[in-house]
């Protein structure tokens, strides 16, 4: 099965049209994605936390999804500082460690953490059906629609099987250290993970078929039209204009 | 029996074969009639290919051999099984492959709403169906939430929502007590439709069905053993198919 956490609950985002919170989150992501000055990117992780908190969602799942992602972005710290050329920062043995690659590593931490942020207090804040029905309700084709919404829901899948083997692995009281049994039993977590995630997602879309899927999707909720969607969308753009205000202040 | 009407077949497989890729096959040369009205039960050990023979019948798993007749419709191709799981309503051995819908109504309603019904029509039948099986104030309840059993409800469900004429029902009573298990007999009693059970209860199957069958060697038998054994009784190891000489 799969869980949904965030798209349970009443705040003013939830009540939003989703298909101006998916504009906003789209437009807003794109903006976030070409930044490149610290201070525009801090206002922008700053504005993706107060989304958080204006969702009313749970804090520890947000950060433990968060931590998820972060996980990747460290694979970039392991990397980027070494290998960039250019003005050094400091040396540290046979290390050195390089400022542009610093700057880049930091600049994709917060680029990465204020997207995903948006995008769970925008989108992940709709149900699985509503979202494709959006979709498809701003003018996207079935086909791409029908893409999407199957890899944003596989991402759920991934992390999902992830906690179950964790708590497997858990119960039978293994604990990490450096040891061939550790790497091993990791090896072994990462490829059951996935694995189990691929034919997990397959069951499901069986289900799915079962119950007469056709690629098309409905919404049983129903949006009206008010005045707070209109005011959301003004405030999204005023944002992003403040974002690339920012931007081109301190490019100068 | 004496049924004076001619047989009307809602599933019928002629010889069907069917093999994972690369494994020996698991149903071999089958042949199967389900004729409506008729309350079957399928007993048989693990891994003998109940699962399977079910996912077969809905077209999720593409035969190598014979051919699947649903309510006198030929399945050919995708298109024909897209019409038939309309008609053939598949309850999942694990109820976490079955929901996938944030909340309870949310997922009662996916078929309905599949099926062409507006929103007003679907929840007005997602909510009959709850109330059917008891399930009215769970409406808003988080699928993921739930208990083991009450997921399998929910599961029957969102099946019933669809009004399917046959139900192929994979081990319902899974994670179900005693109180819940006598529901759901009450509930497939009245029920208008014909259904396969798949369940290693053979007290339940007595209650539910009228034949049962075996799966042996990838084929199905009429277990008349079993069949001529429907007296009530419960005792140690009562689930095992036995004789009281
Ligand atoms: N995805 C798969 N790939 C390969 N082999 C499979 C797959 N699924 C099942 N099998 C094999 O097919 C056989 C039949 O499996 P099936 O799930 O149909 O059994 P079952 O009768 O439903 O068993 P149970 O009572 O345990 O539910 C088993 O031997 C199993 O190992
Ligand atoms: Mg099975």
């Amino acid at each position: 099965m799969l869980s949904e956490p965030f798209s349970i609950g009443n705040s003013v985002i939830h009540r939003i049209d989703p298909r101006h919170r998916i504009l906003a989150a789209f437009l807003y992501s794109v903006v976030v994605a070409v930044l490149y000055q610290l201070q525009a990117l801090a206002l922008a992780t700053a504005f993706s936390g107060l989304l958080v908190k204006t969702a009313g969602l749970d804090g520890k799942a947000v950060f433990r999804r968060l931590a998820l992602v972060n996980g990747f972005v460290a694979l970039f710290w392991l990397i980027l500082p070494f290998t960039a050329k250019g003005d050094i920062l400091f040396e540290a043995g046979p290390l050195t460690v390089y400022e542009a690659g610093v700057l880049m590593a930091l600049q994709i931490t917060l680029k990465s953490n204020a997207i995903i942020m948006a995008f769970i207090s925008l989108v992940s804040t709709m149900s699985f059906s509503t979202l494709g029905y959006a979709l498809r309700s701003l003018k996207l084709p079935h086909k791409l629609v029908f893409l999407f919404i199957l890899t944003y829901r596989y991402i759920f899948v991934i992390e999902q099987e992830y906690r179950k083997i964790w708590r497997s692995v858990k119960v039978r009281g293994f604990s990490p250290a450096t040891s061939i049994h550790c790497y091993k039993t990791y090896a072994y977590m990462i490829g059951m993970i996935f694995v189990r995630a691929a034919a997990r997602a397959d069951r499901v879309y069986r289900a799915m078929l079962c119950r007469g899927f056709n690629g098309r999707f409905h919404s049983l909720s129903d949006f009206p039209a008010s005045g707070k969607n209109g005011l959301f969308l003004f405030i999204a753009i005023v944002c992003t204009v403040l974002l690339v205000s920012t931007e081109w202040y301190f490019h100068g | 029996m004496d049924n004076t009407t001619p047989p009307d077949p809602v599933i019928e497989l002629d010889h069907i074969r069917y093999a994972y890729p690369g494994e020996d096959p698991v149903l071999r040369d089958l042949s199967f009639t389900l004729n409506r009205g008729e309350r079957t039960g399928l007993l048989a050990p693990n891994g003998s290919g109940k699962t399977t023979l079910f996912h077969v019948i809905v077209g999720l798993l593409p035969i190598s051999g014979g051919t699947i007749r649903i309510l006198g419709r030929n399945m050919e191709s995708e298109k024909d099984f897209v019409w038939a799981r309309k008609k053939a309503g598949l309850l999942f051995q694990d109820a976490d492959d079955q929901l996938f819908s944030p909340t309870v109504i949310d997922d009662v309603a996916f078929g309905p709403l599949n099926m062409g019904k507006t929103r007003e029509e679907a929840l007005s039948v997602s909510r009959r169906v709850l109330s059917f099986l008891g399930l009215s104030e769970f409406e808003n309840r988080i699928t993921f939430k739930l208990s083991g059993g009450e997921k399998k409800l929910v599961s029957l469900a969102t099946i019933l929502s669809m009004e399917p004429e046959v139900l192929l029902l994979d081990e319902p009573l899974n994670g179900l007590d005693q109180a819940t298990r006598t529901r759901l007999t009450g509930v497939l009693e009245s029920i208008d439709a014909s259904y396969i059970i798949i369940s290693h209860d053979i007290d339940f199957l007595l209650d539910c069905t009228d034949t049962i069958y075996c799966l042996r060697d990838g084929k199905t038998e009429k277990d008349t053993t079993v069949h001529v054994h429907s007296h009530d009784h419960a005792h140690m190891m009562g689930h095992i198919p036995h004789q009281h000489k």
